[in-house]
């Protein structure tokens, strides 16, 4: 085994990230990582290459254990990382970056000549022919993942981990860039492989990993796997904590917001979609399907190219979020932490910002009238705190979640959007929110959420929309609302090949 | 050919285009005698310019140097002033005391992770104050040591003046571009310009190079002051108020990215050449204000911080188109 690890964990404030996992690596193997955002891949991946130090457990490189300190450390024992961007620097030649730290030198200086020959070489074994005076930045990004590729191996030389390389690549390109990952392989490198694109796992690995929550979930050899399978690890309920909860059936309900030919290039192609009064409509799909998208689109963060919007009334203007809000839209994104929170204001300026903005500073809210109003929220949505007066980048995520959702329930909007709303809370948090949002509906507002875990889908909607590469592939009502239908829409097959 | 080396191939357009309109008009713009003067005048300005061009390549900004510049000019004359030394080993002593002036900046910059903006700006209120400790009046230097250094000059062909301040300029130069192009400190300091973050995970080691890149600028400030010094004669805290600007002005129409990672060193001294050259010219023309020289070097700037995000915008199109 080139790369054993046994139990690790690693913890940050208020989370385990990692609680216990083990992990194999054989030389002359690819492997995959596979996870929904949040399951501990990136934190794993950091612990092997020194990024984080891990907080308990072993980690063995060819039998002795390893703990490496940084990345330079981590690479210097043999294992290299590709990230899916920032690994070389764009304003270096080709030569510059491959040879970058052990130059030959002549005199004490650089041996230009001397330097270019070398990184030719080393691209040839690649099958690669570049003029290396060239900035790095002029190639295409398949070959500057490559010569990444090439400077990680003949830096660490023993394990490769790839973490989403294919991200930004058309097909073509993710041929090119597998040829030489299976090349490598061949050569005898372990290497871990990360992605969200399924068929490229099929396609690539020879075994698999899922993490979910922290935890390994399963690792199998990706021959004897199935589509199906593979899901029901990724997105699977835990199985000490079976919800059979599932929204009460409300019949359909009053009309509101019709959505025609909505997408943007590159983004989500165009959907139709309709929400009802007091509806909630959930999306699920893997990461990078296009749920974030569709949320971003009708919330204008990144504007629909085609289609239209209307409600009752007639049409309405999502261009820009500042339009969405004014048609009473809300929107609590998925990363909380940079884009829902203000870390450093307090609890009551949190929840006061929307309706500050909406009113124009022109305008301020009366103190007292602030006051007021957090207070008011801190006890409906009963957020843990000393007081109102106390900095957001204290509370702990739940907590947070709920004065983000405090801020737009402020603002009474009629349609809320609400990406991973329980990501990173804990599971008596997770509760309260899904209390939460069938309590606003019964208030009728409409919402739609997204979400990885298939149960919270279950336990909320009146309705699911299953997204698959980047497209809204199916429609799910009432009793046809399940995990296993669900999972099947996700992986494509139809019905009776699961059975 | 690499977009990048465009900013270069356009400077160096820009001054032989202007040497040729200078050309029509005054023919004797030409003669090596010119020319020497222009190595000369500039001498000051093309010395720290180098350090300057580093510290952009890097990232980084320094203000400081302006005011360096006019504290070595007092601190070297008030020392030759007051006690026996020969100007030489004061030269040491001054460049020993910039060069750490600059290390403590860069040392301040990645320890605290302050930006160099703030740093710099402090340094640059330091350094003018230290000059005006020594002294608030003009110092004259009579040392006849700086005489002879004042009345070296090579004859070159056309009867011009190759001064001694004028050689240690080019001089300058070339030791500029071997650290910025041939040494492995070099590249690390097009790392750190071109993005930190991949830079230390690349291997570069951040701290050693910003102190480093600050120590060199502090250098090239300090030589920067001794050749100010032997050009005027004298040394005196009011001077080369502003001077730190007209370097990150020379620096940007030479073609350097102000936000760092690319550029050359050879274009910093066409940059230089180019301003010495517009201020020759209003000197030749006799009836022009010599404030037109700000008027050309503001339009020269802002057409070169167009250019480069006209640049960056072809290539992020090409890119995308690329991909589509």
């Amino acid at each position: 085994m080139l790369l054993t690890i046994r139990s690790l964990t690693k913890l940050f404030p208020g989370t385990r990230a990692l609680d216990g996992v083990d992990f194999d690596l054989k030389a002359g193997e690819v492997h995959a990582l596979l996870g929904e955002n949040g399951a501990g891949k990136s934190t794993l991946i950091k612990c092997m290459t020194g990024a984080y130090r891990r907080d308990g457990g072993t980690v063995a490189l060819e039998g002795a254990e390893i703990d490496p300190r940084s990345t330079v450390e981590a690479q210097d024992l043999g294992i290299g990382t590709v990230y899916q961007e920032v690994n070389l620097l764009p304003n270096l030649t080709v030569a510059q970056n491959l040879m970058f730290g052990r130059e030959p030198r002549r005199l004490g200086l650089v041996h230009t000549r001397a330097m270019r020959a070398e990184a030719r070489a080393m691209l040839r074994d690649y099958g690669l022919e570049l003029d290396v005076d060239r900035d790095l930045g002029s190639y295409p990004v398949a070959i500057q993942q490559i010569v990444a590729i090439a400077r990680a191996v003949a830096l660490s030389g023993k394990v490769l981990i790839l973490d989403e390389p294919t991200a930004s690549l058309d097909a073509a390109e993710v041929r090119m860039v597998f040829d030489v990952v299976r090349g490598l392989r061949d050569r005898g490198l372990g290497i871990v492989f990360v992605s969200h694109f399924l068929d490229q796992v099929f396609d690539l690995t020879d075994r698999v990993t899922v993490l979910r929550n922290g935890r390994k979930v399963a690792t199998e050899d990706t021959a004897a796997l199935d589509r199906m399978r593979l899901i029901q690890h990724m997105l699977g309920r835990e199985l000490e904590a079976v919800t059979h909860e599932t929204a009460p059936d409300r019949g359909p309900r009053p009309p509101m917001l019709h959505f025609q030919d909505m997408g943007r290039r590159g983004a989500v192609e165009p959907f139709d979609m309709a929400v009802g009064q007091g509806e909630v409509v959930g999306l699920a799909g893997l990461l990078g399907s296009g749920r974030t998208e569709t949320a971003e689109l009708l919330f204008g963060v990144r504007p629909a190219h085609s289609g239209t919007a209307r409600d009752q009334a007639g049409p309405l203007n999502l261009s820009a979020p500042r339009a969405a809000i004014a048609a009473g839209f809300g929107f609590a994104p998925e990363d909380r932490k940079t884009d829902g929170i203000v870390a450093d204001l307090t609890i009551r300026e949190n929840i006061v910002l929307g309706l500050q903005a909406r009113r124009g500073w022109a305008r301020p809210i009366p103190r007292t009238e602030q006051n007021r109003l957090a207070d008011d929220y801190i006890k409906r949505l009963d957020i843990r705190t000393t007081g109102r007066e106390k900095r957001i980048g204290e509370l702990s995520g739940g907590n947070q979640q709920k004065v983000v959702l405090a801020r737009w329930l402020a603002m009474n909007p009629r349609f809320l959007i609400l990406d991973e709303p329980t990501r990173g809370i804990d599971v008596g948090a997770h509760a309260e929110i899904v209390r939460l949002i069938h309590e606003l509906t019964e208030q009728g507002m409409s919402l739609l959420v997204i979400s990885s875990e298939i149960d919270e889908l279950i336990a909320v909607s009146d309705r699911v929309i299953v997204l698959r590469d980047r497209r809204h592939v199916a429609e799910l009502e009432g009793d046809a609302i399940a995990a296993d239908r669900i999972m099947q829409a996700i992986a494509a097959v139809a019905p009776q090949e699961v059975a | 050919m690499n977009t990048r080396a465009l900013p270069l191939y356009v400077t160096i357009a820009i001054f032989l285009l202007a040497w040729l309109i200078c050309w029509t008009q005054f023919p004797a713009m030409l003669s090596s005698r010119v020319i020497g003067n222009l190595l000369t005048d500039n001498a000051y300005l093309g010395i720290v310019a180098v350090g300057m061009t580093l510290v952009i390549l890097s990232g980084g900004i320094d203000l400081s140097v302006g005011s360096v510049i006019a504290f070595s000019g007092v601190f070297i004359a008030v020392v030759l002033r007051d006690t026996g030394l020969h100007p030489l080993p004061v030269f040491a002593m001054l460049l020993v005391l910039t060069t750490g002036f600059g290390a403590a900046m860069g040392f301040m910059i990645d320890r605290l992770a302050m930006p160099a903006f703030i740093v710099t700006l402090a340094g640059m209120f330091l350094a003018r104050g230290a000059a005006y400790m020594l002294s608030i009046d003009s110092v004259p230097v009579a040392h006849p040591f700086f005489q002879s250094l004042q009345g070296t000059y090579w004859l070159m062909p056309g009867r011009g003046r190759l001064t001694l301040i004028g050689a240690l300029m080019v001089l300058t130069f070339a030791a500029g571009m071997i650290v910025a192009h041939k040494t492995r400190f070099g590249t690390s300091v097009y790392a750190l310009g071109g993005g930190e973050a991949t830079a230390r995970l690349m291997g570069v080691r951040q701290g050693r190079t910003t102190v480093l890149v600050y120590a060199f600028s502090g250098l090239t400030a300090g030589l920067s002051g001794i050749v100010f010094a032997i050009y005027t004669g004298s040394g005196y805290s009011l001077a080369t108020v502003g001077t730190e600007l007209t370097a990150i002005a020379a620096v940007v129409i030479g073609g350097t990215l102000l936000t760092g990672g690319a550029g050359y060193m050879f274009g910093t001294f066409v940059g230089v050449l180019t301003m010495g050259l517009i201020q020759t010219y209003i000197v030749f023309d006799g009836s022009l204000s010599s404030w037109w020289t700000k008027i050309v070097i503001g339009v020269l700037l802002l057409a070169f911080i167009l250019l480069q995000k006209g640049l960056l915008k072809l290539s992020q199109d090409r890119l995308a188109r690329g991909r589509a």
